[in-house]
């Protein structure tokens, strides 16, 4: 018998073949393009962050569906996912992080260059998860700075996508002069970082 | 000849007489108990004697039973003859306060970590173990998590509402 068909029995329109980046607000003209140096460096850095993945668990099986052809993080800028914490962009924790293993994430953060990322993925990365335990950290809040949460226990692919997209966003509107302010230093010295 | 439950016990009973107690053989396993002072003469006896072999430590934990006063910690000793392919377990308990009990590493080089483990979970001190630290939690925890007086749950946290999680 014939499985029913419930996903893609229509065909989605595509406008192009490939994608483009939208251009950011500006002055043109007939040979010229004026906008803001933030604005351009964001659009340059939002599409090529380099993922350090830091899989502890079954989070990190669903990355590896995530980086592989069909859901295809490449498609955001993010073909080269790098295992060395001073080339990387974005740390994406994902797993269970046990006390024991707290010091190593917070020391791969700290080797990690700014301006820099941190996407916690599922349950147990971000809240410690069904793991209310003695031995296991509750949250990776609790020792580095996190800017998405991706909620799931593991979340589906298309889920961590979304958070990418979402840290995408982030890394696209952030203001050059952030990681100077004094309420990113606070924020730092509050998780007791230099 | 096969070795048996039977000749294992009548072999202990002949060497250590009353020192040996609690027998039972739950699950066809035999099990018994001896005074903690006495546990590496029995491991020594039951490795060296050409008959019994038991030349394989499979585990060694301990047991927390707060209810036994005098005898809160049990340390449990699991042994595997290789050759006849049988295996055995024998306890000794000994008090929560003064949880010392002679360590079995230069006996089995197996019982190294898994007394440190031991250690680091029920705070049995193992006398003349060469290196007595935490193996499995971090080095600054300043408990031993497996005894009963201490919960499961991380105490730390606020968010988690007690009466949805089935606590009071």
């Amino acid at each position: 018998m014939a499985r029913p068909v419930q996903y893609n029995i229509t065909n989605k329109h595509i406008e192009a073949p490939i994608a483009l980046a939208t251009a950011p607000e500006g002055l043109t003209g007939e040979g010229f393009f004026a906008t803001k140096l933030s604005d351009v460096v964001g659009l340059a850095r939002k599409n090529s962050i380099w993922p350090l993945p830091f899989a502890t668990s079954c989070c990190g099986i669903e990355f590896m569906a995530l980086m592989a052809s069909h859901y295809d993080l490449a498609r955001f800028g993010s073909e080269r996912v790098s295992f060395s914490p001073r080339q990387c962009d974005l740390l994406m924790v994902m797993g269970t992080i046990a006390k024991k293993m707290a010091p190593i994430v917070k020391q791969v953060y700290l080797q990690m260059a700014e301006p820099r990322w941190v996407l916690a993925m599922g349950a147990c990365a971000s809240s410690g998860g069904i793991f209310d335990s003695y031995a296991v950290l509750q949250g990776i809040d609790q020792i580095i700075p996190v800017d998405v949460y991706v909620p799931g226990c593991p979340p589906r692919p298309e889920a961590v996508l979304d958070g990418f997209m979402k840290v995408q966003d982030l890394v696209g509107k952030e203001n050059l002069r952030r990681r100077n302010s004094g309420r990113y230093k606070e924020l730092m010295n509050s998780y007791g970082i230099q | 000849m096969a070795l048996t439950n039977e000749t294992i016990r009548q072999h202990l009973t002949e060497k250590f007489g009353e020192h040996i107690y609690d027998w039972s053989e739950p699950y066809g396993m035999l099990t018994f108990t001896s005074h903690k002072d006495l546990n590496l003469k029995v491991l020594q006896y039951l490795f060296d004697e050409p008959s019994l072999q038991f030349r394989f430590l499979t585990d060694l934990c301990a047991v927390h039973y707060p209810e036994k006063k005098g005898e809160e910690l049990a340390v449990v000793y699991h042994l595997h003859n290789l050759v006849e392919n049988i295996r055995i377990r024998f306890k000794v308990f000994t008090d929560v306060n003064k949880p010392d009990v002679f360590s079995a590493t230069a006996l089995y080089a197996s019982a190294n970590w898994m007394e440190r483990e031991t250690y680091d979970f029920y705070g049995v001190n193992f006398i003349g173990h060469p290196n007595l630290v935490r193996i499995l939690n971090a080095d600054e925890m300043d408990y031993f998590p497996m005894r009963k007086e201490y919960p499961l749950e991380e105490q730390t946290r606020v968010d988690k509402d007690d009466e949805m999680f089935g606590r009071d």
